[in-house]
C-alpha cells in the first residue's frame, strides 16, 4: 500500500532527526545541532504553509508574519520579564490567529493575483510595524532578555532539551496535518483547490473553510516564531520580511506540495544549500536565484516526489 | 501647519504619485496582457537608478545618462524576458511568483558585487538642482517638479498609445481576449515583447528618476514593488486608469500621511502618544487604505471593463 | 395532470450584455416530477439562462422562484443546499480524485457540517456507501477508484450526473449531459434518465433531439434570448414556428 511507504519514511526522517544530537556529540561538532534545530522549526513554518498554500490552494507570499508575530509575542513578554512557556507560546498562537484571522477575513474574499499581492502588502505593513517599535529596538531588532522556560520542566537554554522539544512539536503538527487534510474540513479545503467551481456547485460555501485553514497555519507558524525567537536567541523585524516569505515559500515547492513529508524535506534542502552556498561566497544568492528558477521551470514536484509511494496524499 | 507646507507635501505627494504610477502602469499592462506576475519588476527599477547614477558618473553628462540608461535598463528587461519569462506565459501565478523571486535574489546579488551593498549618492546637474518659483510663495525644487511633469507627460502618452493607436487597441484586444487576437494572425510574441519591453521602460523611467531622491541600494525595488502591489490592488488590476487613479491616492496619503499625521494626532491625544504611535501609523496608512478599498470593492476602484 | 404550484417559476427573466439581449423576458414554469427540456439553435442564449438558474450569473430583472421561495439573488452553493443541483456542459468533476470520491464529496456537502477536523472523511461509512450506491446506478460501479481524469470522457460525463443525484436534489439541471458522447454511450444515459423520470424533476438542455423527444414531458424552444413555444413533444414538432426557426429540413 502507497501510504505505508510514506509513514516508514516519515518514520525514518524522524528517527534520523532525534539521532542528531548524539551524532553531533560524537563527531564532536554542535553545529549540527543547531542547523538541524534550525531546519525543523523552518519545517514546522513550512507545513503551515503547505496547509493552505499546497493543500488550500491559496498563494500567500505573506506568510513570514506569523514567524513574526510568534517571535515578537514571545520577545515582548521577555523584555517585561514574562518568561513562562505557557504563557509566551499562548500568547503566540492567539496573537497570530488573531492576525490570521482579520488579514485573512480581508484578503480570502479575493483571489488569483490580488490575494498574492495583498497578502504580501500586509506583511510588509507588519514588517514596517515591527521597525517603528522602538522600545523592542525598531530596525535593529533586539536581543531575547532570557530563554523561554516551562515551569521547571524546560529551558530552552540547554540546546538539546531545546532540540527534542522541537522535535517533538514537529511530529505532532505533522500527525495533526495528517488528520486535518483527511478531515471532512481538509477533503473540503483541497476540493475548492481541484475545482472551485465545482465545489460551489455541490452546496459548499468556501469562504469559511479557506479562512479556518488560513487561521490555523498562521497559529502554527507562530509556534513555529515562537521557537524561532530562542533559536536565534534575537528579535528583528527581519523575521517578517518578503523575503523570508519567499523562503518559506520555496521550501515547500522545493519538498512537495501537498505532501507530509514535504515541508521537512524542502526546509532541509534549502537550509543546506544555502550552508553550502554561504560556505563558497558571500554572494550566495546570486547562485541561490537562478537554482530557484530553475526548480520552478524544471522540477516543480519537488523532492518528495523521489520518494518510494508516490506524491498522491492518501 | 500653513498653506506653503502643505502645498509643498501636496507636490510632493503627488511627485510619489507619479512615479508610482509609472511603475504601476508597467505591471499592470504586462498582468492585463500576459497575465504574467512580474515581480522583478522592482529589478528593473533598480537597474534605471543605478544604470542612471553610474553612467553620470561616468559620463558627466546627465543628457547622456539618462536616455542610456533607460536604453540599458529595456535592454536588461528584453534580455530577462527572452531567457526567463517566455516560458512563464504558460504557467500558474504559483511558479510565476517563485521563479521571478529568484530573479530578484540574482539581480539584488548582482548589483551588491558591481557596486557594493552601502547607498550611491549622485548629484544633480546645475540646470536641475535649484528650486522654482511657484505659486502663493511657494518654492518647490526643480528637480521635484520635473519628475511630475515627465511622469503627467507619459501618462498622456499612455493614454494616447492605449485609446488613439492601433498598438494600443491591440493591447485593449489582447488584454480581453488573448487566443481571439492570435487567431487573427497577430504575431502575439512579438506583441508581448514590445508590451513587456514598454513596462520595462517605464519602470526604468521611474528609477532612473528615483536615484538622485531615494537611495540607490540593492533591494531598493522591493520597497517600491509593495507600494506597487497596493496601487494596484486599490485601483483595480489591468486597468491604467485604476493605476493613476490608485497611484495618485497612495501617493498623496503616504506623503501627507507621514507629514501631518503625528501633529494632527497630537492635538487629539498627547504629544507623547502621537510620537509614540504617529509614525508606526503613518508607515502603516496605506496598507490600513488597502484594507478598507477592499472591504468595499474587493476588485478595486476601477476595475478594467469586460 | 392535476394542477399544483410549479416546482421552478421563472418570471420575465432578462439579461443583457451591452447590446446583446442574451435572455428576452424569459419565462417557464417546471412541475414537480416533469423533465422539461430547453432547446435552441446555437446563440440561443441557453448558457446565459443555465448560469442564471444556476446562480452563476445575475439577471438583470426578473425572478426565479423554486418552491415558491425567490431565490434570484441566492448564490450557487445556497440553491444546491435548497435542492437545485446542476451538471456541467463542460465536464467539471475532480480530476485528481478518485470517482467515487467525486461522488463522496457530493454527498458530504449535503450530510451535515463539514467543520469537522479529526475523522478521516474516507472511511465515513455514511458518506462512502451511498456513494458507491449512486456509482453503481449511473454504471460507474467498477470504475469507483479510477482517478477522474483517467476516466473516458462518456464516464466522465456519467460521474457529473452521478454527483447531481448525491446532492439529493429536488430539481435536476442537466446542461448537455450527452455532450461530446458517441451514439452508443448516448443512448445508454437516454435510458438511465428515463429511468428518472418522474421521481426526478429535470430541466434538461440538449442539441440531441432523439434524446429530447424520447424524454421530455414538455418542451421550450429558446430563440435569441426569448421563448417562442412550450408545449408537448407533439406540440413543438408541429409548431411552425419552431420549424422554421430551429428544426430546419431534416427532422420528420
Amino acid at each position: 500500500m502507497r501510504s505505508s511507504a510514506r509513514t516508514v519514511t516519515i518514520f525514518v526522517v524522524l528517527a534520523a532527526l532525534a539521532a542528531v544530537p548524539p551524532v553531533a556529540a560524537l563527531l564532536g561538532q554542535p553545529f549540527y545541532l543547531d542547523l538541524f534545530r534550525r531546519i525543523m522549526i523552518f519545517a514546522i513554518a513550512a507545513l503551515s504553509l503547505n496547509l493552505i498554500l499546497g493543500y488550500g490552494g491559496m498563494v500567500s507570499f505573506g506568510h513570514a508574519a506569523y514567524l513574526g508575530i510568534g517571535g515578537y509575542a514571545v520577545g515582548i513578554l521577555a523584555h517585561h520579564g514574562i518568561h513562562d512557556g505557557f504563557v509566551q507560546f499562548g500568547a503566540a498562537i492567539v496573537a497570530s490567529a488573531a492576525v490570521a484571522l482579520v488579514i485573512g477575513a480581508i484578503s480570502i474574499r479575493t483571489s488569483g493575483v490580488y490575494f498574492i499581492m495583498i497578502t504580501l502588502a500586509f506583511t510588509q505593513m507588519l514588517f514596517y510595524l515591527g521597525i517603528s517599535l522602538d522600545e523592542y529596538g525598531g530596525d535593529d531588532g533586539m536581543r531575547l532578555a532570557a530563554h523561554t522556560r516551562f515551569a521547571g520542566l524546560l529551558d530552552l537554554r540547554d540546546p538539546t532539551p531545546f532540540y527534542y522539544f522541537v522535535l517533538v512539536i514537529l511530529a505532532g503538527l505533522l500527525y495533526l496535518v495528517h488528520r486535518l487534510v483527511g478531515s471532512r474540513f481538509g477533503i473540503v479545503l483541497r476540493a475548492t483547490k481541484s475545482n472551485e467551481a465545482r465545489t460551489r456547485a455541490i452546496g459548499f460555501s468556501p469562504y469559511l473553510y479557506k479562512l479556518a485553514a488560513f487561521v490555523i497555519a498562521g497559529a502554527m507558524c507562530g509556534v513555529a516564531g515562537a521557537l524561532f525567537v530562542n533559536q536565534t536567541a534575537y528579535l528583528t523585524p527581519a523575521f517578517m520580511s518578503w523575503t523570508r516569505s519567499g523562503e518559506i515559500m520555496f521550501m515547500v515547492i522545493l519538498g512537495g506540495m501537498a505532501t507530509l513529508i514535504g515541508p521537512v524535506l524542502g526546509a532541509a534542502a534549502l537550509l543546506l544549500l544555502e550552508d553550502l552556498l554561504q560556505s563558497w561566497t558571500e554572494h550566495w544568492q546570486i547562485i541561490l536565484g537562478p537554482v530557484l528558477v530553475l526548480v520552478v521551470l524544471f522540477a516543480k514536484r519537488g523532492l518528495a516526489g523521489l520518494l518510494p509511494g508516490g506524491r498522491r496524499h492518501e | 501647519m500653513n498653506l506653503v507646507l502643505f502645498l509643498e507635501q501636496a507636490l510632493n505627494g503627488l511627485q510619489l504619485g507619479v512615479m508610482l504610477f509609472l511603475m504601476a502602469a508597467g505591471l499592470t499592462l504586462v498582468f492585463g496582457i500576459m497575465n504574467l506576475v512580474n515581480l522583478a519588476h522592482g529589478s528593473l527599477y533598480m537597474v534605471g537608478a543605478y544604470l542612471s547614477v553610474a553612467l553620470f558618473k561616468l559620463t558627466g553628462s546627465y543628457l547622456l545618462a539618462v536616455p542610456l540608461a533607460l536604453v540599458g535598463t529595456l535592454a536588461v528587461g528584453m534580455i530577462v524576458e527572452l531567457v526567463a519569462l517566455r516560458t512563464l506565459y504558460e504557467r500558474d501565478h504559483l511558479d510565476q511568483v517563485l521563479a521571478t523571486f529568484g530573479l530578484i535574489l540574482f539581480f539584488n546579488e548582482l548589483v551588491a558585487i558591481l557596486w557594493g551593498r552601502a547607498a550611491l549618492y549622485t548629484t544633480l546637474p546645475e540646470w536641475l538642482s535649484g528650486q522654482l518659483e511657484l505659486f502663493a510663495g511657494v518654492r518647490y525644487p526643480t528637480y521635484r517638479a520635473a519628475i511630475i511633469a515627465v511622469g503627467l507627460a507619459v501618462a498622456v502618452l499612455l493614454w494616447y498609445v492605449v485609446t488613439r493607436t492601433r498598438l494600443g487597441m491591440l493591447i485593449r484586444a489582447g488584454a480581453s481576449n488573448r487566443t481571439m487576437v492570435a487567431a487573427l494572425g497577430i504575431n502575439i510574441r512579438l506583441l508581448y515583447t514590445v508590451v513587456f519591453g514598454f513596462g520595462a521602460a517605464l519602470a526604468g523611467l521611474a528609477g532612473l528618476m528615483a536615484g538622485p531622491i531615494y537611495t540607490v541600494q540593492p533591494g531598493m525595488g522591493e520597497d517600491v514593488l509593495i507600494e506597487v502591489f497596493v496601487v494596484i490592488v486599490i485601483g483595480g488590476i489591468g486597468s491604467i486608469r485604476g493605476a493613476l487613479a490608485g497611484a495618485l491616492i497612495v501617493g498623496m496619503v503616504d506623503t501627507l500621511g507621514r507629514a501631518f499625521l503625528k501633529p494632527a494626532l497630537a492635538t487629539i491625544v498627547s504629544p507623547t502618544a502621537a510620537e509614540a504611535a504617529g509614525p508606526a501609523l503613518a508607515s502603516m496608512l496605506i496598507y490600513l487604505l488597502m484594507a478598507a478599498v477592499l472591504a468595499v470593492r474587493p476588485a478595486g476602484l476601477f476595475p478594467p471593463r469586460g | 395532470m392535476s394542477e399544483q404550484a410549479p416546482l421552478l417559476h421563472v418570471d420575465s427573466l432578462s439579461k443583457a450584455f451591452g447590446a446583446l439581449r442574451a435572455t428576452d423576458q424569459v419565462t417557464l414554469e417546471v412541475r414537480a416530477g416533469e423533465t422539461h427540456a430547453i432547446i435552441g439553435p446555437n446563440g440561443a442564449g441557453k448558457t446565459t439562462l443555465i448560469g442564471q438558474l444556476a446562480g452563476n450569473l445575475q439577471p438583470d430583472s426578473g425572478h426565479i422562484r423554486f418552491a415558491g421561495e425567490d431565490i434570484t439573488r441566492l448564490a450557487p452553493p445556497a440553491r444546491s443546499r435548497k435542492g437545485l443541483a446542476r451538471s456541467f456542459q463542460i465536464t467539471s468533476v475532480y480530476r485528481d480524485f478518485t470517482a467515487l470520491d467525486n461522488v463522496a464529496l457530493a454527498v458530504q456537502a449535503h450530510s451535515g457540517s463539514s467543520f469537522r477536523f479529526w475523522r478521516p472523511a474516507r472511511r465515513d461509512r455514511t458518506l462512502r456507501e451511498p456513494a458507491r450506491t449512486i456509482l453503481d446506478e449511473v454504471g460507474l460501479g467498477g470504475r469507483a477508484d479510477v482517478l477522474a481524469a483517467n476516466l473516458a470522457h462518456g464516464e466522465q460525463r456519467q460521474l457529473e450526473i452521478a454527483m447531481v443525484l448525491a446532492t439529493r436534489p429536488r430539481l435536476m439541471l442537466l446542461d448537455e449531459p450527452m455532450a461530446g458522447m458517441g451514439t452508443d454511450e448516448s443512448q445508454r444515459i437516454v435510458r438511465f434518465l428515463g429511468s428518472l423520470k418522474g421521481r426526478h424533476t429535470m430541466i434538461l438542455v440538449e442539441h440531441d433531439m432523439d434524446a429530447v423527444f424520447a424524454l421530455a414531458d414538455r418542451i421550450s424552444v429558446l430563440v435569441y434570448g426569448r421563448i417562442v413555444a412550450t408545449g408537448t413533444p407533439a406540440e413543438i414538432r408541429a409548431n411552425p414556428e419552431v420549424r422554421s426557426a430551429y428544426l430546419g429540413e431534416d427532422e420528420s
